[in-house]
């Protein structure tokens, strides 16, 4: 039971890894990231170490994700240098 | 502009203070489980995310005061870390100059918080979570310099 577990988290592992180079967009990218931390603390939680699978958890998927959405949503329009015209 | 649902927000709202409730107490109980000042500090750092989430920027950044965060939070968890690592000081750096005996946990049979590291946890988690929040705030705010869109439209985090 436990080897299956193990075997479906390191796959999970493996292909969110894969999907957060693939994608195109950035957004899909960086919640394949958060997918990707958060399969790092469940499988950090199988190996018996549930102290750093919380700052996985808490680091991984909920701060730096919000990070990079902030960064990716302050990117995506760049202020004119004149100022002047809004669409 | 499409703002998020009423349900992702609502949602947001209602487990965000479930957030910060499970985070002081991880970091209260971080001597004997696990967890710690870390960990429960990045918890408590996800309410403001949640709240970004719920409320947006604009009403976020008219609540909160970011010199709580700043000046408060942060030095007072690393003067109180720092003092009590000084505070042991006429034996050694860092000593753990309250330790409860042994025949206390003899007698009575329940571990107690072992001295001054439970309370070096307490510092530690009140000054993470208000560098990560000032982090999320910083960041949010940086959106707003480049950002051409009216701010009075914006009801959520919308994406």
């Amino acid at each position: 039971m436990m080897d299956v577990l193990h075997f479906a988290v390191l796959t999970m592992l493996l292909a969110t890894a894969f999907f957060a180079i693939w994608f195109k967009g950035l957004l899909p990218s960086a919640i394949s990231l958060s997918m990707f931390s958060l399969m790092m603390a469940l499988e950090f939680y199988i190996l018996q170490a549930p102290d750093v699978a919380i700052a996985e958890a808490s680091i991984g998927a909920a701060l730096s994700t919000t990070i990079y959405i902030f960064a990716i949503r302050a990117c995506s329009k760049p202020r004119k240098a004149g100022g002047g015209d809004k669409q | 502009m499409k703002p998020l649902s009423l349900i992702v927000r609502t949602g947001c709202n209602l487990f965000a203070w479930f957030m910060l409730v499970f985070g002081v107490n991880v970091v209260v109980h971080g001597y004997a489980s696990p967890g710690g000042g870390f960990q429960g500090g990045a918890i408590v750092a996800t309410f403001i995310a949640f709240l970004l989430v719920s409320y947006g920027g604009e009403k976020i950044h008219s609540w909160v005061n970011e010199k709580i965060y700043d000046l408060i939070l942060e030095e007072t968890g690393l003067l109180l870390f720092i003092t009590l690592a000084f505070m042991g000081l006429p034996t050694s750096f860092f000593y753990n100059f309250f330790t409860i005996p042994w025949e206390a946990y003899q007698q009575t049979g329940r571990l107690f918080p072992q001295g001054t590291t439970a309370i070096m946890s307490i510092a530690v988690g009140i000054e993470v979570a208000g560098a990560l929040s000032m982090v999320i705030l910083s960041m949010f705010k940086g959106i707003r310099l480049v950002s051409d869109r009216q701010i009075e439209e914006e009801p959520g985090h919308d994406r």
